[in-house]
C-alpha cells in the first residue's frame, strides 16, 4: 500500500497537466498572475474525476450512469480575505483568467512569483488503480443480481430490493504559493442494499452497505457484499415488530461502529478550526478543559489505510495524520486547514478538505472515533434498569453555537432490568455536545469502525467520512419517541 | 471560460447564447442516434454568478462561480444508459454519449423506461419572467453585505459576534431536448442576501440567521431589514430552557411548516409510491389532511422561485389542485413512475413547482394568542422522518407558550408523532404565507405531538 507518493504526483501530473498541455512553466506564469503583493498565500487545485453508478431494482438492472468532471479552483488569500474563482476547462487562458479574478481580493497591482516547485513525498494510503476498471460491466451487473437474489432468499417478507454500486476515480494536483506540488489518486467505492419488507399490511425498510478507498474487489472479500444484503433484510424484518419508542431522558447504550456518528455531531464539528477561530463554537476557547468523562479519548485520523474518510494528503497538499481531539476527557486540539491554522497560530492538521475544485477548502473531519475502554459490552447492557439500546443510525445534525445535536436511531431496543427486550421504532436522540460525554459512564472493549458509508455536509459541501466507537453507555440522553 | 476583462463586474460575463447551447443538445441527440440509440434525451445547464461575504465588517470571501453540466440518457428499446459531462467540447459530448450507449448494453429491458409520451410535451414555452440579471459589482455586493451585518450589530447590544453576511447573485440557462423533437430552454436568475449573527447573555450563546431571496434584484428585502431580523431572532433565543416530557399542540412557523409539506410531497411522489415506500399508498380520493387544507401547484406564477414552463422531461407543467378540502386529488409523477403505477405523468419529473397552501384567516400573533399552552417550533434538526411508516421524530427549538403569550425560548427537545396523524390534525393554517421558496405556506398548527425533554 505504501507506495511512494512521488509516483502519485507524476501520475496526477500526467493525467491532468498532460492532456491540457500545461507545464510547470505555465504554473509559474499563472502564479505570477495570482501573487499580488497583498496576497499571503495562494493555491491551485486541479481535479479530474470519473465516476459511475449502477442500480438494480425490481430484479432488473434499471440504469447505469457514467460521469466525467474536471476543472481547476484558484484561491488567493490576503489576511482573512479569500478570493476564489474556478474553471471547468484546464487550459492556460482559463487558468490565467481565474487567477486574475481570485487575486482581485487584494487590490494591488504588481506581480509576484513562487519558489521552485518541490514535490510532496507523503506516502499513499491506497492503491492508485482506477476502481471502475477493476470489474467488467458483466461482473458488476452479476454482483447486483447476486445481492438481489440473496436478499429475496433471506426472508419471504421481502417485497422490494434496491442495490446500488458506485465507483469514483479522483485525481488531484495541488500547487501552492510555497512551491509545493502534491498529487493524489483517490479511489472510492460504495455498495448499498435497501429492502422493503411487508407483513400484515405493515411495511418497513432496512438498509446496509459499505465501501472505502479500494477497487471493487473489496466487496468480494469474505462475502462482504452478501452480508450487506442479509443485514438489510435483518433490519427491515426486525422493524416489522417494533413498538413505539419511549420519550424522555434515560440511560442510552450505543452499539459499536456507526453509532459513532454521536462523536461526529456532538464533538467533531464543534472542534473544527474555522468555528473556533471565529469564536462561534460551543467549544471555543476551551482547550485544556474537561469536556468528557475520563473514559473518553477521541481522535480524528485521516491516515488510516484504505478507509472512506482517509486521504494521503488533504486538499491543500498537507499530509494527513492522527489528531487527538479529546484525551481522557480533556479537550486537546482542533482540526485545521491552512487558513485557520495560520490565523490561530498553529500548524495545519491535514483536515483541509473541499467537495471539488469548484468549492473552497474548510476544516473537515476524516475518520473520527473513540478508543476502546475497559468494559465488556454485556456488562454495559446488564447495568441498565430501564433504557434504550441503539445500534443503528441515520444521520445527525448539530447547532455549532448552542452545542445542541441530534442523531436518529433506525434500529433500537428497550433495555429492561439489564436485558435487551423489544425492538422500538426509530427515534431522534438529542443532547448537548459539551455535556453529553461527561455522562459516559462505561466504555466497551469492542471498538469498531463503520463499514464505510458516511457523508458529511457542511456549508453545502459534501465529503466522505468515517466514524467509530466501542459500545458505550450515556447515563442521560433524551430519546424523542412518542410514548411519553 | 470566456474572457473577463473586468473580473470585478459580474455583468462582464454574459450568459452563453441559448441557440449555441441548443446546438450542443442537438449534437448530443444526433450522436446518440449515430451510435444506434432508438431514443435519447439531454439536459444541459449553465449557471454563473458572484458571492461576496463579509464578517465583522471585513471582506471574507469573494467567489466567482460558473458551473455547467450536461446529462444524456439513451434508450435501446426499453433499455436505458446515462452519462454526464462538464466538458462541452464535441469530443467530450461524443464520449459521454458513447459511455451511455455502452452502459445500455448491460441494463435490462424495462417496459416503463423511455421518453415522455409526445402528447404530453409542452408545445409552447410560456415566458414566466424568471430571468432578471443583476449588474452587481464586487464593491456593491460588499457594501450591501456590510450594511446588512452592521444593522444586525446595531439592533441589540447582546449581538457580539457574527458568522457574516453574504450577497449571492447568479443566473443560468437550462435547455432540454429529446429525439421526439422537443428542444427548448429558458434562462432564470436568483439573488439572495443572508446574515447570521451570534448573541451572548452570560454563558448562553445562540446563533440565528435571516435571508431574503428573489429572482429580481429589486425583489430583495433591504439589507437593514434582513440584518435586524437576524439579530432579533438570535436575541429571542437567548435564555433557552428545556421542557419536561409532555404532549401539547405544536405551531410550526412558515419556514418549518414548509418541511412538513415537503414530507407530504415525498410521500405522494411516484418513486416512493411504486416502490410501496410511502405511508400514503392508494390514498387518491381519500382525506389525508384536515378538511381545512387546500393545496395547489402553480407552475406558471410569473417571477416565482418554483416556476417552470416544462418539467425535467419536457412535459408541460400545469396548474392543478393537489388537495381539496383535505382530499388528495393527485400524485407527483414523472413518465417513468406514472407507467409503473399505470397512470399518466403529472409533469413533475424533477419535483413540484410552487406548491401553495391556502392561507387561513388568523395571522401568526392570533394563532399564538389562541394557544392555552403549546410549543412554537422555529428550528428543526436531523432527518428523523420515515416516509415508509410516517413516523416522525426530530430535534426542535422554539418558544413555549402559556395563556396565549410566549413564556420563554426552549431548546434541546424533540417533537414526535406520525405524519398521517399530524396531517389530519392541522388545526389551523396561518395567513402569514412565506413565498420565499418552492413551497408557499403560512404557519401550521398541529393539534397534538409528543415533546421529549428533561
Amino acid at each position: 500500500m505504501n507506495q511512494p507518493n512521488a509516483e502519485n504526483l507524476s501520475l496526477a501530473q500526467a493525467h491532468i497537466l498532460g492532456p491540457a498541455g500545461l507545464t510547470e512553466d505555465d504554473l509559474d506564469k499563472a502564479f505570477g498572475q495570482l501573487m499580488a503583493p497583498g496576497v499571503d498565500a495562494a493555491d491551485m487545485y486541479f481535479q479530474a474525476s470519473r465516476h459511475e453508478s449502477w442500480v438494480l431494482e425490481d430484479g432488473i438492472v434499471k440504469t447505469g450512469s457514467h460521469g466525467l468532471d474536471q476543472g481547476v479552483g484558484v484561491r488567493a488569500i490576503s489576511g482573512e480575505k479569500t478570493g476564489f474563482a474556478y474553471s471547468d476547462e484546464i487550459v492556460l487562458p482559463a487558468l490565467l483568467e481565474a487567477s486574475t479574478a481570485a487575486r482581485a481580493i487584494s487590490r494591488s497591482g504588481a506581480s509576484g512569483s513562487v519558489r521552485a516547485w518541490q514535490p510532496n513525498h507523503a506516502p499513499a494510503l491506497y492503491e492508485s488503480t482506477n476502481p471502475l476498471d477493476t470489474l467488467t460491466a458483466d461482473e458488476k451487473v452479476e454482483l447486483l443480481r447476486r445481492l438481489d437474489a440473496e436478499a429475496r432468499a433471506a426472508d419471504p417478507r421481502v417485497e422490494q430490493v434496491i442495490v446500488s454500486l458506485s465507483g469514483l476515480h479522483d485525481v488531484v494536483l495541488v500547487a501552492d504559493s510555497e512551491g509545493q506540488l502534491s498529487g493524489d489518486v483517490r479511489p472510492l467505492v460504495r455498495l448499498n442494499v435497501t429492502v422493503l419488507a411487508e407483513q400484515d399490511g405493515r411495511r418497513e425498510n432496512g438498509t446496509a452497505g459499505g465501501g472505502g478507498r479500494h477497487g471493487y474487489a473489496f466487496f468480494l472479500e469474505a462475502d462482504k457484499a452478501l452480508d450487506y444484503a442479509r443485514e438489510a433484510v435483518r433490519q427491515a424484518v426486525l422493524k416489522l415488530d417494533a413498538v413505539d419508542a419511549p420519550a424522555g431522558t434515560m440511560p442510552v447504550v450505543l452499539g459499536p461502529g456507526w453509532p459513532g456518528v454521536l462523536l461526529h455531531e456532538a464533538i467533531g464539528h464543534g472542534l473544527e478550526g474555522d468555528f473556533n477561530r471565529k469564536g462561534t463554537s460551543a467549544f471555543s476557547g476551551r482547550i485544556g478543559e474537561r469536556v468528557a468523562s475520563p473514559l473518553c479519548t477521541i481522535v480524528d485520523d485521516g491516515a488510516m489505510a484504505g478507509r472512506r474518510g482517509s486521504l494521503s494528503i488533504d486538499d491543500e497538499g498537507v499530509q494527513t495524520q492522527q489528531n487527538v481531539l479529546i484525551e481522557r476527557g480533556v479537550l486537546k486540539g482542533y482540526m485545521q486547514d491552512k487558513l485557520n491554522a495560520r490565523l490561530m497560530g498553529v500548524k495545519p492538521t491535514g483536515n483541509g478538505r473541499r467537495e471539488s475544485y469548484a468549492h473552497l477548502p474548510m476544516p473537515r473531519m476524516t475518520n473520527t472515533y473513540m478508543l476502546a475502554g475497559p468494559h465488556d459490552p454485556a456488562e454495559i447492557i446488564g447495568s441498565v434498569d430501564r433504557g434504550l439500546y441503539a445500534v443503528n443510525f441515520g444521520g445527525g445534525q448539530v447547532d455549532i453555537t448552542s452545542g445542541k445535536f441530534v442523531f436518529s436511531a433506525s434500529e433500537a431496543y428497550l433495555i429492561e432490568n439489564g436485558k435487551v427486550t423489544r425492538p422500538v421504532k426509530g427515534a431522534t436522540l438529542i443532547g448537548n455536545g459539551p455535556e453529553v460525554l461527561k455522562h459516559v459512564s462505561m466504555v466497551g472493549n469492542d471498538l469498531a469502525l463503520d463499514s464505510g458509508i458516511g457523508v458529511c455536509g457542511k456549508d453545502g459541501q459534501s465529503v466522505p467520512v468515517g466514524v467509530g466507537q466501542p459500545t458505550l453507555k450515556v447515563d442521560a440522553l433524551t430519546v424523542g419517541g412518542t410514548e411519553a | 471560460m470566456s474572457s473577463v476583462a473586468q473580473p470585478n463586474r459580474q455583468s462582464a460575463r454574459p450568459l452563453p447564447d441559448q441557440p449555441e447551447l441548443e446546438r450542443l443538445v442537438q449534437f448530443a441527440l444526433d450522436a446518440a442516434r449515430r451510435h444506434g440509440a432508438d431514443a435519447a434525451e439531454t439536459t444541459l445547464s449553465v449557471d454563473q454568478g458572484l458571492a461576496a461575504s463579509v464578517r465583522r465588517g471585513e471582506v471574507e470571501t469573494i467567489e466567482h462561480r460558473r458551473d455547467r453540466a450536461m446529462a444524456v440518457a439513451v434508450y435501446f428499446g426499453r433499455r436505458k444508459g446515462a452519462a454526464s459531462t462538464a466538458d462541452f467540447s464535441e469530443r467530450a459530448i461524443e464520449d459521454a454519449v458513447k459511455a451511455a450507449c455502452d452502459i445500455a448494453r448491460y441494463t435490462s429491458e424495462d417496459p416503463c423506461q423511455g421518453l415522455a409520451d409526445p402528447a404530453h410535451l409542452a408545445t409552447a414555452v410560456p415566458d414566466l419572467d424568471l430571468y432578471h440579471p443583476w449588474d452587481l459589482s464586487v464593491d456593491e455586493a460588499i457594501d450591501r453585505a456590510q450594511a446588512c451585518e452592521q444593522a444586525a450589530f446595531d439592533t441589540d447590544p447582546a449581538i457580539d459576534n457574527s458568522d457574516g453576511a453574504e450577497v449571492n447573485s447568479h443566473g443560468g440557462v437550462r435547455v432540454y431536448g429529446n429525439t421526439n423533437g422537443f428542444l427548448h430552454g429558458y434562462p432564470a436568475s436568483s439573488h439572495s442576501l443572508s446574515c447570521a449573527v451570534l448573541g451572548r447573555r452570560g454563558d448562553d450563546m445562540q446563533r440565528d440567521f435571516w435571508y431574503s431571496v428573489s429572482r429580481l434584484p429589486e425583489g430583495l428585502a433591504s439589507a437593514e431589514s434582513v440584518g435586524r431580523q437576524a439579530a432579533a431572532r438570535t436575541v429571542a433565543r437567548l435564555g433557552s430552557r428545556r421542557l419536561g416530557t409532555t404532549t401539547a399542540p405544536v405551531l410550526f412557523t412558515p419556514q418549518m411548516a414548509r418541511s412538513l409539506l415537503a414530507h407530504f410531497v415525498g410521500a405522494i411522489s411516484g418513486g416512493n409510491l411504486y416502490r410501496k415506500a410511502s405511508f400514503l399508498l392508494d390514498s387518491l380520493g381519500e382525506g389525508v389532511f384536515a378538511e381545512r387544507v387546500n393545496l395547489r401547484e402553480q407552475p406558471h406564477l410569473p417571477q416565482a422561485l418554483g416556476s417552470a414552463p416544462f418539467d425535467g422531461e419536457g412535459v408541460a407543467t400545469r396548474e392543478r389542485a393537489l388537495v381539496e378540502a383535505g382530499v388528495l386529488r393527485g400524485y407527483v409523477l414523472s413518465s417513468y413512475s406514472a407507467r409503473q403505477l399505470g397512470m399518466e405523468t403529472t409533469g413533475n419529473a424533477g419535483g413540484v413547482h410552487n406548491l401553495a397552501l391556502e392561507p387561513g384567516d388568523l395571522d401568526y400573533d392570533a394563532l399564538v394568542g389562541g394557544l392555552d399552552r403549546g410549543l412554537i417550533v422555529t428550528h428543526l434538526m436531523g432527518q428523523g422522518v420515515n416516509l415508509v411508516t410516517g413516523d416522525y421524530s426530530r430535534g426542535a427549538a422554539g418558544f413555549w407558550v402559556e395563556n396565549g403569550e410566549i413564556a420563554y425560548p426552549v431548546e434541546e427537545i424533540t417533537v414526535a408523532g406520525n405524519l398521517r396523524d399530524m396531517f389530519r390534525s392541522f388545526a389551523a393554517v396561518g395567513s402569514d404565507t412565506d413565498i420565499q421558496g418552492n413551497i408557499r405556506t403560512g404557519s401550521i398548527l398541529v393539534d397534538r405531538m409528543t415533546i421529549a425533554g428533561e
